[in-house]
């Protein structure tokens, strides 16, 4: 396999040919804040956290999304990264209704992750407050759309994972929301097989085990790309685990 | 316009003159002429492409052998009138030059309808993409054929390599119209140069900038010519598939092309009736759903596909992966339709159509609307002064007012101030000053526009048109829509400006694709040149 070299924030790191800037970034221990990636689920750049600069390039580029070449010069830690990062969190954090304190994903939330990671302790604009509903129709699970910053993980997770394609975007702009099936209430739609990856997936306390009470949320982020890994490599066997 | 040898009447039947009443008129005009005694052939009376002057619609032109005359606003009663003129075709002697557009002649009743096609609003046009627009009924192909369509085609299947004619493109260093102003030869290069395999080309007509109208004009007035375009591009890259992709609201347009498809259909395609070959081209029409974000051009391959119409980051670009993942030429409507002309009559030629820079070669359509006093469409050179197209062509601001600023290039573009009208309308020159040359629409503001109600405009309607996919312009529009609303209201402070600036650079600089990055363009550049407005705004 041969091998690319490049510079993160001057120090020189090595990573596999086909690698994205993301991982070349993550090899450098500069990893920046990521919300809609998920290792195992194809990257879409558009929570656009994980902007870098790259030497040579107008504009900056989101790493998940772009390749990483030879000799590329990056930089994930500027003045403008840090300024742009931080407003990123506080529109997300005004565009929906996170109240942290009663939400079952307090503590083991990647967007409140996110704040801490860009120094966001309050919003300079105003909360939006939008009139968002939850739906609680599914037997195991339930999704508050309150909390949802339309990642789109879990329709990654149910389309790539699971092949159930579940899940959608409906609307657009700031409207958009996701919808199980065809904007049925997510109990009603058959092709759910309750599987639980667009729950594993989640970054926030959006989609949740019905029973998890504040601050409870137990998921495992790592599961998608263990499954993605077992597909491509055919390891159920050896790895000493079953499906789930 | 060249006037055409025999005695006509051509009557506009575009969208803007249909609004006005073109039809009944038209309508109004058979019934005259029956009337009149006169046999269809002694005064044909054709259904025909944009006259140019859509705000003084209905516009009839007469031709014969002394020349054309045009009339614009002609009530249905006055039908007879016209028919007599054009029957007679008495020209009366002009003096060229400056005046109003509409002198007031001693005569007839239909005095005052006259339009004088020596004002420089038509005497200035270079009609290469809009040659026949006008002139060729859009419904037919009999008189598009005998007007010269698709005998640029038929020369490239025949003689031209596909190479020779990308190098005539290249020659004529015509840029991509849409608005980004990508040299158009090195996209079809990039396309035709990736490795071995399928190949699609599109045609790019989502046109959806408030005051942008070019692209309608062409796909209504004169289709035949986008697809004979678009049928050359295929040639150039070696597509053997091409799609017209046209917004929703463009349904006369749809029509027309689709009835054009079928025309092409029926003679058993590109190959065997157009260019005597068995060359197997296949081209299809695609509508849009309604989304101004699928103008994009990942989005629009995405709705293409049937997906929902967001866009993707790019690289890969569609010229390496587009269409079901082919090497995909993506061109706007008004690009693919001036490559006929560059054909005919060599890219040397379009080249020297421009002010002689290279980076500015060829005519470019343009939309004038707003408040100025001769709204239409008009072909100009690309470098000509946008004094001359705004105050010497469309007339200056109703009333006399003075001309407060140009809007060009829509929500990705900006305002020029009038102090700046002086500049030549080119890519470089138009971003130099914060704004776009865009697709080519022009909205003229008059006096009276307040520059925070206008970038509100705008930004309203990005927040609307923002597909949701990136954070930047789903929420940062919504954000700065707010903050706009505050200045506009009288309720902003100084460090909501602040602000306002901070996000707008964010966005402009963070968002996944061009709606997202533009999105702030009309904000910062109105803040730009009229930032006393902004700060006049705020509660000190």
């Amino acid at each position: 396999m041969s091998v690319l070299t490049l510079t993160v924030n001057g120090a020189p790191v090595a990573v596999p040919a086909g690698s994205s800037l993301l991982e070349a970034c993550r090899a450098a221990a500069a990893a920046p804040p990521t919300l809609c990636h998920l290792e195992g689920l194809s990257p879409v750049g558009a929570c656009r956290l994980c902007l870098v600069e790259l030497e040579g390039s107008g504009r900056p580029l989101a790493a998940c999304v772009s390749e990483a070449a030879e000799g590329m010069v990056v930089r994930t830690d500027t003045p403008a990264l840090r300024l742009f990062r931080r407003m990123a969190v506080e529109l997300f954090f005004a565009e929906g209704n996170h109240l942290c304190a009663i939400c079952v994903a307090n503590g083991a939330c990647e967007l409140q992750d996110a704040a801490v990671a860009v120094g966001m302790d309050h919003s300079r604009f105003p909360y939006r407050h939008p009139q968002r509903p939850v739906d609680a129709s599914h037997p195991l699970f339930s999704l508050d759309h309150n909390r949802c910053i339309l990642c789109t993980r879990c329709i990654r997770a149910c389309d790539e994972l699971e092949g159930a394609h579940v899940w959608d975007v409906a609307e657009r702009g700031s409207h958009c929301r996701i919808v199980a099936g065809l904007d049925q209430q997510w109990g009603e739609v058959e092709a759910c097989t309750s599987c639980g990856h667009c729950v594993d997936a989640c970054p926030t306390g959006a989609l949740f085990h019905r029973d998890d009470t504040p601050g409870d949320r137990h998921v495992q982020r790592g599961r998608a790309v263990l499954l993605q890994q077992a597909r491509q490599g055919h390891g159920w066997r050896n790895q000493g685990e079953g499906p789930p | 316009m060249e006037p055409g040898p025999t005695r006509r009447l051509r009557c506009c039947d575009a969208s803007a003159c249909r609004h006005t009443g073109g039809i009944a008129l038209r309508q109004a005009l058979l019934a005259a002429r029956t009337a009149a005694g006169l046999a269809e052939d002694a005064l044909p009376i054709q259904p025909v492409g944009c006259l140019r002057l859509c705000g003084r619609g209905p516009l009839v032109a007469a031709d014969g052998p002394a020349g054309s005359r045009l009339w614009g606003g002609v009530p249905p009663h006055l039908a007879d009138r016209l028919v007599a003129a054009g029957a007679a075709n008495p020209v009366r002697a002009r003096k060229p030059g400056p005046g109003p557009l509409d002198p007031q002649g001693p005569d007839d009743n239909l005095a005052p309808f006259r339009l004088d096609l020596n004002h420089p609003f038509f005497r200035l046009q270079v009609p290469v993409v809009l040659e026949r627009c006008g002139l060729v009924d859009p419904d037919s192909l009999e008189d598009a054929l005998a007007q010269g369509a698709y005998a640029q085609l038929r020369r490239c299947v025949r003689q031209l390599a596909p190479e020779s004619v990308r190098a005539e493109v290249r020659r004529s260093g015509l840029r991509g119209r849409g608005g980004a102003g990508y040299p158009t030869g090195l996209k079809w290069d990039t396309v035709a140069l990736q490795p071995p395999g399928p190949r699609q080309v599109v045609a790019n007509g989502d046109e959806g900038d408030p005051g942008a109208f070019m692209d309608r004009t062409v796909l209504e007035s004169d289709p035949h010519r986008l697809l004979e375009g678009l049928a050359i591009a295929a040639w150039a890259v070696e597509a053997l598939h091409g799609t017209v992709y046209v917004r929703a609201e463009y349904p006369l347009a749809i029509a027309r092309l689709r009835r054009a498809l079928g025309q092409v259909e029926a003679r058993g395609g590109f190959g065997p009736a157009f260019t005597g070959t068995s060359w197997p081209l296949r081209l299809e029409l695609r509508v849009g759903a309604g989304a101004y974000v699928c103008g994009e051009e990942t989005a629009l391959l995405q709705s293409i596909e049937g997906r929902r119409g967001t866009p993707r980051p790019r690289p890969p670009y569609p010229a390496q992966r587009g269409l079901g993942g082919a090497p995909t030429l993506i061109n706007n409507v008004e690009t693919l339709a001036a490559i006929p002309a560059i054909l005919r009559e060599g890219g040397d030629w379009y080249a020297g159509l421009g002010t002689g820079s290279p980076t500015c070669a060829g005519t470019k359509v343009f939309s004038l609307s707003g408040a100025v006093l001769h709204t239409g469409v008009v072909e100009v050179p690309l470098g000509t002064p946008l004094r001359t197209v705004v105050e010497t062509m469309g007339g200056g601001v109703v009333g006399g007012l003075p001309v407060k600023a140009v809007q060009t290039g829509g929500p990705s573009g900006g305002c020029i101030p009038a102090q700046h009208l002086d500049t030549p309308l080119t890519y470089e020159a138009m971003a130099a000053l914060g704004s776009i040359l865009g697709s080519g629409g022009m909205v003229v503001l008059g006096p009276a526009t307040a520059m925070p109600a206008l970038a509100r405009f705008f930004m309203a309607f990005c927040v609307q048109e923002s597909c949701g996919k990136c954070l930047p312009c789903r929420a940062g529009t919504v954000q700065l829509a707010a903050l706009l609303d505050r200045i506009v209201a009288g309720r902003a402070e100084a460090s909501d400006l602040q602000r306002l600036e901070e996000l707008a650079q964010m966005v402009k600089a963070t968002s996944l694709c061009g709606l997202g990055q533009s999105a702030p363009n009309p904000l910062l550049s109105t803040l730009r040149h009229f930032r006393a407005e902004y700060e006049a705004a705020c509660v000190p």
